[in-house]
Order: C-alpha cells, then structure tokens, then sequence
C-alpha cells in the first residue's frame, strides 16, 4: 500500500511539472478581451520608461474608451525583447505595435519576411509626408512603401570633449580628421590620453568606425558602401580604414576593461581628452552632475558636420494583429506632434518631426533639431538603421580584431566578404 | 539480484515518466539542434534548406572558433592543474593537523558558495588595468602595467589574458578539490601510512607512494567536473571579460550565445552547441565507462 501511494505520488508530481506552464499569455488574452491595444518595447530604464509613459498619457487622453496595454521586456539594450518578440511574430501572436529601430533592424527581420503592414497610407491621411524630413522616410521605406513610424532620434556623430585640457593646451576645436591627429598628436606629446574608447560592448567601437568613414568618404559613399554597391578596396573607404588604424594609436590602450559610460566618465574627469559618443551622453552627463562648460563640451565629430548619423526608434504595425484599429490610433499618437512633445524632452533625444514645440526643448536638443532639418541624414551602422542585425554583429566581430591589431588589408577582406554575403544589393 | 516482478513493474512505472521526458526534452532537442545545425538558417525566419556539414566546416575556418578551441584547451589544463595540485596541498596541510581545521576549511569553501556572475564582477574590478590591483602595486612602486584581461600578446597559442580567467575560476574552485581531497586523505587507513613511516620512508615519499595512488579515482573525478565547468564556461566569461579584444578571452559557449541570440545566426550557433556537445562527451562518456565497467 505504502508502495504504491508512493508510485502514485511521483506521477502525480510528474505530471504536475509537464502542466505548471507559468502565466505568460495574460498581456495578450487581456488584449483579446477588452477593447484595448498592447504595445511593445524595451524602454524600462529611467528617462525612457517616464517618456514612454507621457506618451501613453496623451494616448489615453485622445482615447478614454480604449486600455492600452504597457507590454516591456527588460535587458540589455532589447536583446531580450528582440527574443521574444521573435517567438510572439512567429507564433502568430504579434503585439499590436512593437518598438524597432527605424532602418534596416525593421526592415531586413520582419518587413522582408511579410510580417508587417504598409504605413504609406496613414502617413498620407494625416498629412505626414511633409512633416518628416525626407532622409528620415527613406530609412523607415522598403520599396517605396514606409513601414515604422519614427518617434525619437538621436545623433551619433558628436565628440564630447574636456575644455579644462583644450584651455590647458591651448588646442583648437578640430573639425576635419587631419586637425584631429594634430590635436591627438599635441596632447600624446604632454602625456595626455587623447581619445577614451570604451569597448567592452563591441558596438561602440563600430559607432566610432561608422564616424570615420562618414568623414573620410563623405555620406553619398557612406550609404553605398552599406547597400552594397560601393566595395570596401575603394580609396576613400581604404582611407578611413587607415585613418580609424591611427587612431588606435592615440587610444587607451585598455579600452575593452572600460564601458561606453566609464569612457564619457573619464572624459568628464579630465582623464582623457575626447569621445565620440551619441548624444544620450546628455542624459549622462546631467545624472552624474557634470557641468557643460567645466566637465565636457560637444561639438560635431571631425569630418562630419554636414551630416547627422540618425539613431531612431519607431513602432510599426504587424499583419494580423488582434486590435488593428487601436493600433493605428497608437501610432497617430507616435507621429504626432503632442506625442513626441511628451516623449522626447523626457528622454533627451529630438522628434523626427519638424514642427515640434521648440519651447520644451533644451539648447542642445534645439541645436540638433536645427541641425536635423537641414544636414544631411544617413542611417547609424550600430544602432540598427543602416544594415541588418545579422551583418552589424559580423561587423562587430571584425572591428573587434580591427582595433587590436590594426591590419587594414585584412579587415578589406572580411569586411567584404560579410558584405557580400549579407548586402542587400546582392 | 532477486528482483520480483512486481517490483520491476513498479520501478519501471517510476521512471519510464521520467525518461519520456528527458528523451523528448533532451534527446530530442539535441536531435533538433543538431538538424538546425545542417540548415541555412541565418536570421529570425527558419530557413531549413539542407546545407550538409559547411556551417562546421566554415566554423573550423573562423579565427574566432578557433581561437576559442585553444582557449578552452589552455583555460582546461590550466584551471584543472592549479585546482588539483593547489586542492591536494591544502588537503595535506589540514590532514597533517593544521589548527584552527575548520576555519581554514571554511575560508577555502566559502568562494564556491558564490555564483559566477557574482566573482566575476568582483575579479574584473581587481584586474581592471588603470584602477584595480595594478594600482597597488604601484603604490608599493613596482612599474605594474600589466593589462590583465585586456592584453592581446601571447606565447604561441596561448593567450596571456587567459591567466585572469584561470585566477577567478581556480580562486573558485580550490576548495571544492582541498575538501574532495582532504575527505579522501582523511579514507586513507592510518595503518598503512604509519608502516610506511616505520619502515623510516620520508614525508615526500609516502605521500608520493602512499598517498596519491589510494588518492586515484578521487582525482579522477575532480578532474571530470573541473573539466565538464572548464568546456561549458559562460558565465564566469560574460560578466568578467566578454570575448576580449581580438577574443583572446572568448570561449564557444560565449561564441554560440552572442551569434544565435544577437546575431540570429541560429545554424552556426547550433553547430558550435553541437561541437561543444561533441568536447564534453569526449570528457564524460571514457568516465561513465570505466565506472560502470568497476560495477560489474
């Protein structure tokens, strides 16, 4: 008897482990139920989760009847979230809107595959088509169809700088990438380490090389090179392969022990001269106290001041979501100017539109959106836009090598070879 | 063995739930890896399409991949040398009446209480070139410019910076071999070593003739788990190093984890879990065997 309660027992218990599924489907059955609409995103750090909330407060004052679900996945920049937005896509269970940066992390993961609806029509009935600056649309457009509205930008190409070490050397603000070896040059002479790479993350060193071709090859070539159709043996290109390689030079030789962060800290501190970083540094900056002025000055980085390296996050729409019309309504709200007016001064980035309210903006953020209507807009490389998710990890690994050792010839050819497998062109 | 029938029949209804499961959930998740393993699958959408073995051959033609497979060989021989001789010693200075046993016996077992992620933080602190250990070592005027976890020089195939990893790891694991050691000392019949000690054999000796041999299948086993942590190593690497500049301190399991969940290149990363499958058999199949080949 004894036996046999036990036998029972294990079975039971068994059975019980098959069974006890955790309760991962409430977001989307609430959705099913109510009238409502869930978006997805990963913005759950400080500035973002506030920004992210202020918008869904305008959503909710436009739409009283409608709940909206906040659907977020921690972690590490959307790796996470990326997973299980993956899993959702797949299993047919897409959230109503999902946060994607604008570009190629859109375009070559689900637009390619059929999985998301043409926005061009919305666009058109709500009068966007001229409210966006043209450069912006054709990064979120796939065969002249759009398929994500833009709601944030950040710009990549800005160098923050120490001024206390610029006075005491008395260094001129370098604007082409020659005056910025003179300036490196200067301040190794006196000791000084003059640029701070911060590559434990392997995607700042590849922001950093995007920069360098941007200055060296100008943003014509700049975008051919990243479609295919420019090779990476062509001279400009080899140029900035050779400039990024002297660069190294004048890095800390230890930058893959510092973060992205720790390179801005040492900056700030006075350790080290310059950093090229985007301008979320802002929102950095202001949290560890450091003064614009005293600790760190921006200014555009060498080479690229016609240009704006555009780093965007947007939502889209996917096929055969559960609550369409919300859907849309959410991204009226994304688009429009009460919606970015209520995210983007959280969060410390600009609006893609171009009648924002200046007013709720600080001076940087004016000056980037100055910048933003007239300079030229190319897709940022790390951050999703310009190419897909699969070749920017292939790029990540090569510029890994590329730092350390600096073999210009070899990183041709890898470089390549990973274009030719994964360019669109092809 | 007496066994009745319905003891069997009992028994058998105990773990035939249990092996459906792990046939389904284990074995039959290897054999879909190792199917994924032979597509074109790159990128979020499943692309099945039949390639044959050219994800591993492409794998074995990679600097990364075989960076990471001498790696793993210097980390392995590395971490087990210094955990088994470092492990026997201080079971031998406890064995031979040290005072306070169980003080020293609790600080050396204490680090194996923490997880990976955890030591790994604290030793990437202590190693940080500008600001970690370096810097006492300045202090007290030695020209310490050691880059620790972020030098890219090496002797040969083995990479220099491999020797902070094998620090944190053995810092780690010097108590779980003292303790396995220091139990089988403590096995050892006292009689043998006090004749070994009549017939006026020195310290060295009976510790190289007496003592090691009855030590065998417990270094045996140390070895196997040194082994089977040293081939899988994750975590330790993710929070402490990442891959390194150049991946000097990349390893297969860090590889298949940033290239399938980053890089969404699922058929180069199953092929690399495959091969890693492949290197832990080679450790842990010749071991089930000859134990099992003992019971019989």
């Amino acid at each position: 008897m004894k036996k046999g309660l036990t036998v029972l027992l294990v079975l039971f218990c068994v059975c019980g482990l098959v069974f006890a599924q955790g309760t991962t489907e409430t977001s989307t059955q609430k959705a099913a139920e109510k009238n409502s609409v869930e978006i997805f995103s990963w913005w759950t750090a400080g500035g973002e989760a506030e920004g992210l909330q202020a918008m869904i407060d305008v959503f909710n004052k436009k739409n009283p009847g409608v709940e909206l679900i906040n659907a977020t996945v921690a972690g590490s920049a959307g790796s996470n979230a990326k997973a299980v937005l993956a899993t959702r896509m797949q299993g047919g269970n897409p959230p109503d809107s999902f946060q994607v940066h604008a570009g190629h992390e859109l375009i070559d993961t689900w637009v390619v595959s059929n999985h998301m609806e043409s926005l061009t029509q919305l666009f058109k009935d709500n009068g966007w088509m001229d409210k966006f600056p043209k450069g912006v649309l054709d990064i979120v457009s796939y065969k002249g169809e759009i398929y994500s509205v833009p709601v944030n930008i950040h710009r990549s190409n800005v160098l923050w700088y120490n001024p206390q070490i610029f006075r005491k050397y008395n260094i001129q603000i370098p604007t082409t990438m020659d005056e910025l070896f003179k300036v490196c040059e200067t301040l190794k002479q006196n000791g000084v380490i003059a640029f701070a790479l911060g590559d434990t993350s392997a995607w700042t060193a590849t922001q950093l090389l995007e920069n360098v071709i941007l200055a060296d090859a100008g943003p014509q070539k700049y975008l051919a090179l990243w479609n295919g159709t420019c090779k990476w043996d062509d001279k400009d290109i080899v140029k900035a392969l050779n400039d990024y390689a002297k660069l190294m030079n004048y890095v800390n030789p230890d930058h893959s022990a510092y973060t992205d962060m720790n390179a801005l800290t040492a900056v700030a501190e006075g350790k080290m001269a310059m950093n090229l970083m985007g301008d979320w540094a802002l929102g950095l900056y202001q949290q560890m106290n450091k003064k614009e002025g005293t600790d760190w000055e921006w200014t555009i980085f060498p080479g690229t001041k016609d240009s704006f390296i555009l780093i965007s996050d947007s939502f889209g729409l996917p096929k055969n979501v559960k609550n369409r019309e919300n859907a849309i309504k959410w991204l009226d709200v994304c688009g429009s100017v009460e919606g970015q007016d209520a995210f983007n001064p959280i969060k410390g980035s600009i609006p893609s539109r171009l009648d924002a309210d200046k007013s709720k903006y600080s001076d940087y953020q004016k000056k980037a959106m100055d910048d933003f209507a007239v300079k030229t807009i190319v897709p940022s490389v790390a951050h999703g836009s310009a190419i897909s998710e699969a070749w920017v990890t292939k790029v990540n690994d090569i510029v890994n090598v590329f730092t350390s050792d600096k073999d210009v010839n070899a990183a041709i050819k890898d470089f390549q070879a990973t274009a030719d497998k994964y360019a669109p062109n092809n | 063995m007496y066994c009745p029938k319905k003891e069997i029949q009992k028994g058998l209804a105990v773990v035939i739930p249990f092996a459906i499961l792990l046939f389904i959930f284990v074995y039959g998740f290897i054999g879909w890896s190792f199917k994924v393993s032979l597509s074109a699958w790159d990128g979020v959408i499943p692309n099945m399409k039949k390639v044959g073995f050219s994800n591993y051959v492409e794998l074995f033609h990679s600097r990364r991949f075989n960076m990471d497979l001498w790696n793993t060989l210097f980390f392995t021989v590395l971490f087990m040398m210094i955990c088994v001789v470092g492990g026997f010693i201080l079971a031998y200075l406890l064995y031979s009446g040290l005072k306070a046993e169980g003080l020293f016996r609790t600080i050396y077992m204490y680090p194996l209480s923490i997880s990976f992620i955890v030591s790994g933080v604290i030793w990437k602190w202590i190693l940080t070139p500008s600001e970690g250990i370096n810097k006492l070592f300045q202090m007290m005027g030695f020209n310490a410019t050691f880059g620790w976890y972020t030098s890219t020089g090496h002797i040969g195939h083995y990479n220099v910076a491999l020797i902070s990893l094998v620090i944190a790891a053995s810092w780690q694991y010097l108590g779980y071999t003292m303790a396995m050691f220091l139990a089988g000392l403590r096995g050892i019949p006292t009689q043998i070593v006090e004749s070994a000690m009549i017939d006026g054999a020195g310290e060295f000796r009976i510790i190289r003739n007496v003592l090691l041999p009855q030590l065998k299948p417990i270094t045996f086993s140390a070895l196997i788990v040194l082994g089977h942590i040293s081939l899988k190593i994750f975590d330790l690497v993710y929070a402490m190093t990442g891959a390194g500049p150049k991946f000097v301190t990349d390893f297969p399991g860090l590889y298949m984890f940033e290239t399938t969940f980053r890089g969404n290149h699922y058929a180069e990363g199953a092929a690399i879990s495959i091969i890693m499958l492949l290197l832990v058999a080679l450790v842990v199949v010749p071991y089930l065997v000859s134990t099992f080949r003992k019971e019989d």
